[in-house]
This record gives C-alpha cells, structure tokens and sequence, in this order.
C-alpha cells in the first residue's frame, strides 16, 4: 500500500480539508480527558475517505470538528481555504449551510413533513435560490440520491429506512458542499439497505464529490478509497484503499 | 431567512399540533373576546346611568321638604314644608335660572274602561315639561291657559298610555278616571328609559291647580320645586342661593336644621358615574387576568414545543440555521397564535355585543380603543411570553441538540 502522501505529493493542490494537530479536550482541568490529540491530515478534492475506529476512538468528536458543529481546542482547521477553528456560532452556521452536507445515522428527517420540505431545509437558510430555482434542484439532487420524484409529496415517516436515508443525502446534496460527511450512515440500515446507500455514496463520489465517512464497519470502509484508522483520539494509520487507481485531481 | 419562508415554517408547525395549537389560541380568544365584552359592557353601564339621569332634566336642581337630619325620617318630599308661597319666592328672587318648576306628586287610582292602574300622578305648571325634559310625542303639554282655568286635562307617559290603550302614544282624546274624576288626554310623552314604578315613563301629568282643585286639596304642600339652572357653571350659585333664600323664608337660624334639602343632578351623575367607571375598571381587570393567564399558556406551549423539538432545532442548526433564524421561527410561532387568537377575540367580542344590543338585554357601547388596546396587547403578549421560549430555542448548540433524546 502507498501512503497518502506518496499519492498526493504535488505540492500545487490545495486540500479541501486540511487539519493541523487538533486537539479537542472536555472537562474540567482537574479531570480532563482528552479525546482528540494532535490529529492532522489533508483531504483532496474528490477524495471517498472513510475515518474508522472502535467506539470512543473520538471518530465522532472528530466529524463534529470537521462538521464544523463544535470547535477544537486547540491546532486549525481549514474547510475549503477557511480557516474554522477560530469561527463564531453564526459564521459556523453559514460554513455549515454553503460548505458541508451532513448524512447522520438516524436521518434526522422531520419526520411529519414531505420530502420535499426535508430536502428545501438547508435552501431556506440561504438566499442563493430563488423559490422557482428552488424545485429544480430539489428534483436534481433527489435524482442524484437515487429516489424517485413520486416520492416528493409524502412524509417522510411513510418511507423506509433506505429511501429515508437518500432523503438525507439528497437533503445534504442541496446546497451543492464542498464535502458530504457522513456518520455511520448505514448503522440504522439491513446490509442489503446499507448496500444500496454506500452505493449513493460511491455514485456521487464518482461524480466528483468528496466523501468523508465515519464508520466502525469495515466492510463498509472497504468501499472508500482511502482509509484513515483513529484509536485513543490518535491516527494510527491512514492509507490508501488496496489497488485503487490514483485519482485524476482537479 | 426570507419571510415567506419564515411564514412557511410558522405555519407547518402550528399545524403540526392542531389541536395545542387551537387550545392555545381559545385562551387568547377568550382573553381578548372578555375584554372587549366586559369594557363594552361597563361602559354601557355608565352611559345608561348618565342618559337615564340627564333624561331628567339639564343643570336641575330639586328642593324637597324634609330635614337631611332629622330625627324620624319619613321618606324624602312626605314632610309639609314647601309651600306654593316658596316657590314664588324663588320665581321672583333666583338669577340665572331658565326655569322653576313646583309639583305636587300622589300615587292614584287611573281607569279607562276596563283597565286600571295605580300610578305616579304629577300636577305642575306647563314650565314643567322645560324643567324636566319632557318631549311630547302625539298631542301637546298643558299650558298656562289651561292651568289658570282648571282645565281637567292629562299628559299621560308612554308607560301608562300603553297599559290603557295597549300601545304607547295611544290615547289622545280619550277620557280617562283620575281617583273619580273625568280627565281628557291631551298628549303623550316620548320614552325617556329607566326602569320600575319610579320611571318618568309611567307617570301622568296635569296642570298644578287643576291638581290642587280636584285631587290635592287647595293647602297641600308641594313634593317638590325644581329649578333648572342657565347652565352647568351656574349651578352651584343657584343652588347656594335656593338654600339662603328658603332659610331666610322659613326662619331657621342654623343651617343644619333646614326643613328641606337640595339635590343636585349633576353631583348623582358624577357619583353615579364613577361608580361604574369602576365598574368598568373591575370588569377589564377580571378580563385582564384571564388574558394574562392565556399568554402563561403560550408560555408553557412555546417552551414545551422547544423541548419536543430539540432534535428539528438541532438539525436546522446543522444544516445552516443562524441563531436569528431559529429565534424569529419560535417568537413568529408564539405571536401567530396570539395574533390569530386576537383577531378572532376581536370578532367573537365585536358578536357578542352585537348580540347583547339586538336583544338589549345589557347596555353597551363598543369602545374603539378598546379593540385596539386589546389587538395591540394580544401581539405584546404573543412577543413576551415567546421571546424567552424563542431565546432558549435559539441558545442550544447544535451538537447537544442533535444528541437530545
């Protein structure tokens, strides 16, 4: 196996995300815990990377940072050429609605509205699109998640854990981010359920969006190209995924 | 947040729980609906009063027999002390009077045909219907000529004109039986209001020595004199200037030992007035409370809401919600259910006195601004009661949200 480094060595490409010894503790100083320590990595553009690792590894803590839902301590991240560490509740908020798509293990849907008002939400926090705009890319990304058109009218609570969980993808698809974060977006789902997501995920990978999955699965992290390893709040190894082709960066 | 957008989410969720919404907007409805009502019907309260009251009469001062101390009351104007010989005293001495009225009043026995009453019977001079405020409806008063020659003719109230004749302004030209004697209508009197035997509307009016020659006897001393005053500014001097001239007539030293007292209309008005005004006051109040125990209810609603949706606030600060945003969401909630509840308020209290004046079963009067008072208040209730729900929606960090079970 090639390192990450060795793949990605040119010196001209700019990550999208890069992380520089993020350290993330909680608690008072007397009884501290540190749960991230010192972790820095780079994602390119286009990349499908899975972060994987035991319960209380800190893979979590560690998409929380890069979802930008909650700040490290210490050490920078930079999303998309900004730098996040530093950022205040409502400029996070504006990072979180342009920049990142989030899939979460239990959809997080409204469960009472239409699929279509779940997948408008993040529209409804930006000015970007006007309200006709609006419907075509509400169409666009539920096609690009793989669900049906017919389905735009119903509550989400009459669908089934797989259409439920392309409703979240299409929902993290809308304000076309930088990166799709997912967390253990399978872990509600039946293997074969499961299959057909991760399957989402490879298509809009192929597509050319950057993936970012945390899972302690490793058969679901086999599907990624590269394959980052946490234990203890530390990164234990990060590789490229057997004989996948070197990507073709843009 | 466009506002479209943020009436869309408004509405989804208030429809979302129908049946908390509605109960939270009927105790706005209430709320407002019982203010609007109560005021209306205070303020009716004090209208009637002050109509009924200047109904008899403008600027009127009464003088009647009897001490305001003595020691066996017998009721007011049963004492023998105001004589024909008083009034024409203050007929020849009293300035800025427009009009003096001496009466004598009895209950008698009245019969036409078969129908009989016993009612108020008032001999006067015709300056009485002046004094008094009595409008004529059909027919006319008595006058001077009739007076001075004994004429045995009748202005009947419309209380008793229907009770004889079975309509009101019926009757004239009749003859109708005062205590025996054969009297003539002549005229009716127009409604004045008011209620019971006491009300003007009931008595029967006939000239003062008609009165005197037929029903009182000739040395029957008057139940009262009534003096209009030129206007309200001058009531006051009238009235002190009566009280001398009686005392210096009747020859009583010490004031305090007057055989006779002096009411005056305007100071029942005010007193009678601020009576209901607080009334008034009384009645909003209750209202208020119920509509400050409605805005606790939004309260409780709008927190409960909060807390059920932890996990929606949650998700919408992950995908992109700002703290204004979500704060605006949950303070547009709580001010669309008191606004709904405030215009529906309004109009099931605009019904309601509709309906209490169709059946005139209580007086009212809409107040203006008390609608206006009640839909401004309905809005500050709604923005009150939901800013700190809205604030603690808005303070929740999106990661504890997410993770609220």
């Amino acid at each position: 196996m090639k390192t990450v480094a060795e793949s990605f060595s040119h010196q001209d490409i700019r990550p999208v995300i890069s992380c520089h010894n993020i350290v993330k503790k909680y608690g008072s100083s007397t009884n501290e815990v540190t749960v991230l320590d010192k972790v820095s990595f780079d994602i390119y553009s286009g990349e499908f990377v899975a972060i994987v690792g035991p319960s209380g590894s800190g893979k979590t803590t560690l998409m929380n940072i890069l979802g930008a839902l909650d700040s490290p301590s210490s050490g920078t991240y930079t999303l998309d050429g900004e730098l996040v560490s530093n950022l205040k509740d409502d400029e996070l908020a504006i990072i979180r609605n342009t920049k990142i798509g989030f899939v979460f293990q239990s959809y997080n849907l409204l469960t009472r509205a239409t699929v279509e008002r779940n997948v408008r939400l993040p529209l409804i926090y930006s000015l970007v699109l006007s309200p006709t705009e609006r419907k075509k890319r509400i169409e666009a990304v539920l096609q690009s998640a793989g669900l049906s058109l017919g389905y735009l009218k119903n509550k989400s609570n009459q669908l089934s854990g797989g259409q439920m969980q392309r409703v979240a993808i299409a929902r993290a698809l809308v304000n076309d981010p930088s990166i799709i974060l997912a967390d253990e977006p399978t872990g509600n789902l039946d293997q074969s359920t499961g299959k057909i997501v991760i399957n989402s995920f490879l298509k809009l990978n192929q597509e050319g969006r950057t993936v970012v999955l945390i899972t302690h699965d490793l058969n679901v992290a086999g599907n990624a190209s590269r394959i980052i390893q946490i234990q203890d709040g530390k990164i234990i190894s990060d590789e490229l995924n057997g004989n996948e082709p070197k990507r073709k960066l843009t | 947040m466009r506002y479209i957008d943020l009436l869309q989410e408004t509405s989804y969720s208030l429809l979302m729980n129908k049946a908390r919404s509605f109960l939270t907007i009927l105790g706005i409805v209430i709320g407002i609906a019982a203010v609007i009502v109560l005021i209306a019907v205070g303020e009716g309260a004090t209208a009637a009063v002050t109509n009924n009251i200047s109904a008899l009469g403008s600027n009127l001062i009464v003088v009647v027999p009897g001490s305001a101390s003595g020691a066996v009351s017998q009721g007011i104007g049963s004492a023998q002390t105001l004589t024909m010989k008083d009034a024409s005293l203050l007929q020849q001495q009293l300035q800025y009077v427009s009009g003096i009225s001496p009466e004598i009043a009895k209950h008698f026995q009245i019969t036409f045909g078969a129908n009989n009453t016993n009612t108020n019977v008032i001999g006067a001079d015709p300056i009485y219907s002046f004094v008094h405020n009595v409008t004529i409806n059909n027919g006319s008063f008595f006058n001077q000529q009739q007076n001075n020659t004994l004429q045995r003719v009748a202005v009947l109230g419309p209380g008793v004109s229907e009770l004889l004749f079975g309509s009101p302004y019926a009757g004239v030209g009749k003859q109708i039986e005062i205590n025996g004697n054969l009297f003539s209508v002549i005229g009716v009197a127009n409604i004045k209001g008011g209620s019971g035997v006491s009300s003007a509307d009931n008595n029967i009016y006939i000239p003062l020595k008609t009165a005197q020659q037929y029903l009182f006897g000739q040395n029957r001393a008057l139940t009262s004199i009534s003096i209009s005053a030129m206007n309200a500014q001058s009531i006051n001097t009238v009235e002190q200037e009566t009280f001398n001239l009686l005392l210096q007539s009747h020859d009583i030293q010490n004031p305090a030992n007057a055989d006779f007292q002096l009411v005056n209309q305007s100071s029942i008005v005010a007193s009678l007035s601020s009576t209901t005004q607080t009334l008034t006051v009384l009645l909003g109040s209750i209202a208020a409370i119920s509509l400050l125990v409605a805005g606790i209810g939004i309260m409780n609603m709008m927190l409960t809401t909060v807390t059920e949706r932890t996990r929606e606030i949650g998700l919408r600060k992950a995908v992109g919600a700002k703290k204004k945003d979500i704060g605006s969401q949950f303070l547009c909630e709580a001010v669309a259910l008191t606004l709904i509840g405030g215009l529906c308020g309004i109009l099931l209290g605009i019904g309601i006195i509709e309906v209490l004046s169709l059946t005139r079963s209580v007086a009212v009067v809409t107040q203006w601004w008390s609608i206006a008072i009640a839909f401004g208040v309905s809005m500050l209730i709604g923005i009150v009661f939901g800013y700190y729900p809205a604030q603690r929606a808005a303070k929740l960090k999106p990661i504890d949200a997410l993770r609220y079970e």
